[in-house]
C-alpha cells in the first residue's frame, strides 16, 4: 500500500525534550488523525462464512478493542468502517452499496475474504459478484479463505496507518462538490444493471486466469451426462469372493 | 437402516400394479411422473414403511431429459432413505406436486423449479426461491447461457448514463457492435474442462 507520510515541521527531538519537561507539542492533524483512527466503529454486519472470523476478532482472544474498534454498530449511520465479511450475492450487493451510501463521511471499506475481494472460489457462479469493489471503493483488502483474526486486526492496523496519513487541509470529504454516493445497481434479467460502475472498477487489460490456466472459466461445456443405469448397476462379486 | 429397493418395488407392484417402476441402482424411477403422487402416499401411509419424512427434493439436468429425486425417510420407524426418480423431457417439464401429501416439499419444489424450470403441477405457490422474479432462464441447467460479467451492454450503459455516470467510448462501442448483431455479452465456456 502507498501512501504519503504526515509531514511535521516541528522537530521530533525538540517534541521528546519537551516532552520530559511536560510541554506537549504537536500538529492539529496528528491529533486528529490519532483521535479518529483510535475509534474506528465498523458496521455491524457479516454476510457469510469470514463474518465469524470477523466476530472471533471482536472477542476476548483476539480483541479488537485494542484497537479502538469493538464498537459494532448496528447502523450505518454511527459507522465509520464497512467491514465486508463474506460471499456478495448479485441478490445482496444492491443492499450492500445502499448501506455504503447511508454512512457519514469519512468512510472506509475494509473486503474480508476472497469472495469479498473477487468473487473466490465461486468467481464462475451465476449468482456470485465479482468483488464488491465494481460498485463502490474499497481502502484495504484482507486475502484468505477465511483471513483470520489475526490478519483483520493487520488490515486495520493498515487502514489505520492510512488514516494517519491524511491532511485535514488535503481530505477529500471536506472538499467542494465530493461525490461519494454510488448508484446503486438493480437486479436485470440475467443478472445486475449495470455489471459494474465504470467510474469505481475497470476489467482488467490482461486476462490474469487465461494467462495463467489458458481459459477464463474453468469449469468446461457439458456435453455428457453420465449414464446412470450403467453408473447405478449393482457391480459383480468378484471371483473368489466369500459371500 | 437402509430399507432395500426391491423390497419397496415388491411391495408397491403387489398393491399398485398398474403403476410402472424400474429400479435404478438403490433408487426407484416412476416410469410415469402422473404416478408420483400415488406412490409417495402410498409409502407414507403403508404401515410397513411409514415413511412420513420428505427430506430433500432435488433437480439434475441429463442434458437428454430433467431429472426429480425425492428422499423419504420414516421417523416413526426409523428407516431410509428410499429414492424415487421420476424424469421429465425438457421440453414439456411438469410433475405433479407432492405438497398435498408432504407440506416440506413447498420450498423444495421452489428451489428446483428456480434453478432447473421443472413446473410442479398444482403446486401452491409456484414462485422463484433464490432468484428474483424477473431474472430470465433457469441458471443450473447446462445449456443456461451465464452473462459475461465484464463486457457492458447497452442496457447497463443507458442505465449507467441516465445517473451521470460516464463510460469510456472503447466500452460504448463494444456495448453497440453487440446491439446491432442482436447479441447478448455470454461467457464462452471452452469445450474441455481444465482437468
Amino acid at each position: 500500500m502507498t501512501f504519503t507520510k504526515n509531514k511535521s515541521t516541528s522537530d521530533p527531538r525538540l517534541r521528546g525534550e519537551l516532552a520530559k519537561k511536560g510541554v506537549v507539542w504537536t500538529s492539529l492533524d496528528f491529533l486528529y488523525n490519532w483521535g479518529r483512527r483510535s475509534s474506528i466503529w465498523p458496521m455491524q454486519f457479516g454476510l457469510a462464512c469470514c463474518a465469524f472470523e470477523m466476530i472471533a476478532a471482536a472477542c476476548a482472544r483476539y480483541d479488537i478493542a485494542r484497537f479502538g474498534a469493538e464498537l459494532f454498530r448496528a447502523s450505518p449511520r454511527q459507522a465509520d468502517l464497512m467491514i465486508i465479511s463474506g460471499t456478495v450475492t448479485k441478490k445482496m450487493a444492491p443492499q450492500v452499496v445502499r448501506l455504503y451510501n447511508q454512512m457519514p463521511e469519512p468512510k472506509y471499506v475494509l473486503t474480508m475474504g476472497a469472495c469479498a475481494i473477487s468473487g473466490g472460489p465461486f468467481i464462475d457462479g451465476y449468482n456470485v459478484l465479482r468483488g464488491i469493489d465494481r460498485y463502490i471503493p474499497v481502502d484495504v483488502h484482507i486475502p484468505g479463505c477465511p483471513p483470520r483474526p489475526e490478519a483483520l486486526l493487520h488490515g486495520l492496523m493498515e487502514l489505520q496507518k492510512k488514516i494517519a496519513a491524511q491532511e485535514i487541509l488535503k481530505a477529500e470529504w471536506y472538499q467542494k462538490g465530493l461525490k461519494r454516493e454510488f448508484p446503486i445497481p438493480e437486479y436485470g434479467p440475467n443478472g445486475l444493471i449495470p455489471k459494474f460502475n465504470p467510474e469505481v472498477w475497470r476489467p482488467p487489460q490482461k486476462d490474469a486466469r487465461r494467462i495463467h490456466y489458458g481459459q477464463t472459466i474453468l469449469v468446461g461445456k457439458k456435453l455428457k451426462a453420465p449414464d446412470l443405469e450403467l453408473a447405478l448397476a449393482p457391480k459383480p462379486a468378484a471371483p473368489g469372493a466369500v459371500a | 437402516m437402509d430399507i432395500p429397493v426391491s423390497e419397496v418395488k415388491k411391495e408397491l407392484e403387489a398393491r399398485l400394479p398398474d403403476v410402472k417402476l424400474r429400479a435404478v441402482g438403490n433408487s426407484l424411477l416412476v416410469e410415469n411422473p402422473d404416478d408420483l403422487p400415488r406412490v409417495a402416499l402410498f409409502l407414507k401411509e403403508n404401515p410397513k414403511f411409514l415413511l412420513d419424512y420428505l427430506s430433500s427434493v432435488t433437480g439434475a439436468d441429463y442434458l437428454s431429459y430433467l431429472e426429480s429425486v425425492y428422499h423419504l425417510y420414516s421417523m416413526a420407524k426409523k428407516h431410509g432413505p428410499v429414492a424415487l426418480r421420476v424424469r421429465v423431457p425438457k421440453n414439456k417439464a411438469r410433475i405433479p406436486s407432492l405438497v398435498t401429501v408432504y407440506r416440506s416439499a413447498e420450498l423444495q419444489e421452489r428451489e428446483a423449479y428456480d434453478t432447473f424450470g421443472i413446473i410442479y403441477e398444482e403446486h401452491p405457490d409456484l414462485r422463484r426461491l433464490f432468484m428474483w422474479e424477473d431474472f430470465e432462464g433457469h441458471p443450473l441447467r447446462k445449456d443456461y447461457a451465464q452473462e459475461d460479467s465484464e463486457t457492458l451492454e447497452a442496457a447497463d450503459i443507458a442505465w449507467l448514463e441516465a445517473r451521470g455516470v460516464e463510460v469510456p467510448p472503447e466500452m460504448k462501442e463494444k456495448a453497440k457492435a453487440l446491439e446491432a448483431a442482436g447479441q447478448r455479452a455470454v461467457a464462452q465456456k471452452p469445450e474441455k474442462p481444465r482437468n
